[in-house]
């Protein structure tokens, strides 16, 4: 049962990321994009992660997502007549599929070295997700999260520097 | 049946493949933009599928810090976008061309 789940997930996830890729108009693009990133976001609550579930639609469905399609409307970008070379295309599409069977074939040869850890899906319900996804951040991850939020202001300054008119 | 850790990084490598053929082939600078985005989440998705079978949560602190540093990117690339469009009027990735060779 779980498993057609997942390939319905999987489906959509995979037609939604063809219309970003194809569609003609940017704003038809963004609104794929919202769908696969909300397919993801089902696929982490299948894996156990519904943290990860969240802030992947806040984060991104929410805020990465209004600021692409604010942008759109600031420019003004209608459907571009993309004078598409064949040959760009022959070369994009031969360097995603070669991208493609290498994995496939490094996943089909390899063997992934599963050793369970300590969370397992007993300790995530017990615990919480939540929990547990703070305790690491605010013990073994605390310089890395200390330098992000420095990367935030950074990134906070730059874009208004970048985007003013006259600094 | 469960879906395995093989069906994850499937579905992940399916993704991250069709973002680059997105990126080598699309011409304007906002759907580029997407596609790298697409990418990104493919691999956040291989980093949780990977935390929750290997049983540690190192791959989601990492997811954590993948989306900070996205939402970074989306703030000063759109910027960047901004500021172009005022001395070209176009976003297309075909005027961008002063360091071709």
């Amino acid at each position: 049962m779980e498993i057609l789940f997942f390939y319905l997930v999987a489906l959509v996830a995979v037609a939604s990321g063809v219309l970003v890729v194809t569609c003609r108009n940017p704003v038809n693009s963004a609104i794929s994009l919202v769908m696969t990133f909300v397919c993801l976001a089902t696929l982490y609550v299948m894996l156990q992660a519904p943290f990860m579930a969240a802030i992947q639609i806040m984060v991104y469905a929410g805020a990465i997502i209004v600021l692409i399609v604010f942008v759109i409307m600031l420019l003004n970008l209608g459907t571009a007549t993309e004078k598409s070379v064949s040959h760009t295309k022959a070369f994009g599409a031969a360097a995603g599929i070669l991208i493609l069977f290498q994995t496939l074939y490094m996943l089909s040869h390899g063997q992934a070295n599963l050793t369970p850890g300590p969370i397992t899906n007993e300790v995530v319900e017990r615990v919480g997700h939540t929990e547990l996804i703070g305790k690491a951040l605010f013990t073994d991850f605390l310089l890395p999260f200390e330098i992000t939020s420095i990367l935030l202001l950074v990134a906070i300054i730059g874009a208004v520097v970048l985007a003013k008119r006259d600094v | 049946m469960e879906p395995t850790l093989h069906h994850y990084l499937v579905l992940s490598a399916i993704l991250f493949s069709l973002g680059t053929f997105g990126v080598l082939t699309r011409k304007n600078a906002i759907v580029i933009f997407m596609c790298v985005e697409l990418m990104l989440n493919a691999v956040n998705l291989s980093f949780i599928a990977l935390s929750h079978f290997q049983g540690n949560m190192d791959g989601q602190i990492f997811v954590f810090f993948v989306m900070t540093v996205a939402a970074a990117e989306a703030a000063v690339g759109l910027a960047l976008m901004i500021a172009f469009f005022r001395n070209r009027e176009s976003i297309d990735v075909e005027d961008f061309n002063l360091l071709k060779w």
